[in-house]
């Protein structure tokens, strides 16, 4: 007869192999897509360690991305953390419905380190599974997800600079392409996701382009109208459903 | 003022892991407020939609390059396409456009 504590390192094993499988595909999509980050890095001036080092230590496109155009506009601090609060603002209400996920045997230390791979992706997955979730599938998944997101960046920087200017053109739309693939799902599903997306393109456009907001860094662009659009939509149509899920 | 690119990441990555880790040990019982809970079911979409246009016009050598990966990547994504792929895509219309547009 088994122990019941032995049983259960038999069964996370099992489970941290599920997570490695699920994460295969994950990681070579973060290898090509950050490899278009590490390009936007290199353009902020930053060095294929740090380049590296920030994808490693922060795991997010969009707030990565956003950060690494306030380091080429040498942005304040300020600045910088309003940025990151709202390009991440996602990840804390995916951290919420995480931590529903959890089951209360688990051990409470495991909440600080699945905390620090939560990604679309990732979440996506770990959402996905049945009853409460076993903290080893997500670091089975992260176990290939995060080298193929920090390494992509650190050759993103590096052959950014050797790569002829069509090649880096066409891989510079690789996030925008992420970012579709995020955003539009969704707004087929749930139509008012579909008009939420449509007035952000239109006042976006608006923003970048209008003399009213001629003065204005894009990264506060982002957050003013990031508040503006979600809050009007959340006072116009409020989520009644318990829809915590993307 | 110029800060070092360390103070960014490393301020950068701060936020970041704060923002994930704290509700996750912090808050046990689901978000009540529907305000807050709507607010925060809408943030990702508009902040990426936001980010997306028209920025990725201008990521390109051409705009015309950026407004076909735009519209090809919203067509792939539309009808269901992966993460990868529809980055793929993307990478592969702007490739193609701007061997015709730019000599």
């Amino acid at each position: 007869m088994l122990t019941t504590s032995r049983k259960q390192e038999l069964a996370n094993t099992d489970v941290f192999r599920e997570g490695i499988r699920d994460g295969i595909p994950i990681g070579l999509g973060y290898l090509a897509v950050s490899f278009s980050l590490g390009i936007a890095a290199r353009n902020a001036g930053l060095t294929p360690f740090q380049g590296f080092l920030a994808s490693f230590l922060t795991n997010a496109s969009a707030g990565e991305y956003a950060c690494f155009t306030l380091i080429a506009a040498s942005a304040n601090l300020i600045e910088l953390l309003l940025v990151t609060l709202i390009a991440n603002g996602r990840y804390i209400l995916m951290s919420c419905s995480l931590s529903q996920k959890f089951s209360e045997e688990t051990p409470f230390y495991h909440r600080f380190f699945v905390g620090y791979y939560i990604t679309d992706e990732l979440f996506s997955i770990a959402i996905a599974r049945k009853g409460a979730l076993n903290p080893y599938y997500t670091y089975g998944a992260v176990l290939l997800a995060a080298p193929g997101w920090a390494f992509g960046t650190y050759l993103g920087v590096i052959a950014g600079n050797l790569l002829p200017f069509r090649i880096v053109s066409a891989l510079s739309v690789a996030l925008y392409g992420m970012f579709l693939a995020v955003i539009i799902p969704p707004a087929r599903k749930d139509k008012i996701i579909a008009v939420l997306v449509i007035v952000s393109f239109l006042l976006s456009y608006i923003a970048a382009y209008s003399q009213i907001f001629a003065g204005i860094s894009s990264g506060t662009k982002t957050i003013i109208l990031t508040l503006l659009i979600s809050s009007v939509a959340a006072i116009i149509k409020p989520v009644r459903e318990k829809t915590v899920e993307e | 003022m110029r800060y070092s690119n360390y103070t960014y990441i490393i301020i950068m990555a701060a936020i970041t892991y704060a923002i994930r880790v704290l509700p996750l040990t912090l808050i046990r019982k689901p978000i009540k407020s529907v305000f807050i809970r709507s607010f925060l079911h809408y943030v990702p979409y508009v902040t990426l939609a936001v980010m997306t246009f028209p920025a990725i016009l201008t990521a390109t050598q051409s705009p015309i390059a950026g407004g076909a990966a735009l519209l090809v990547g919203i067509l792939a994504a539309w009808l269901g396409a992966s993460l990868f792929r529809v980055s793929v895509v993307c990478c592969a219309v702007v490739f193609i456009a701007e061997l015709i547009f730019i000599r």
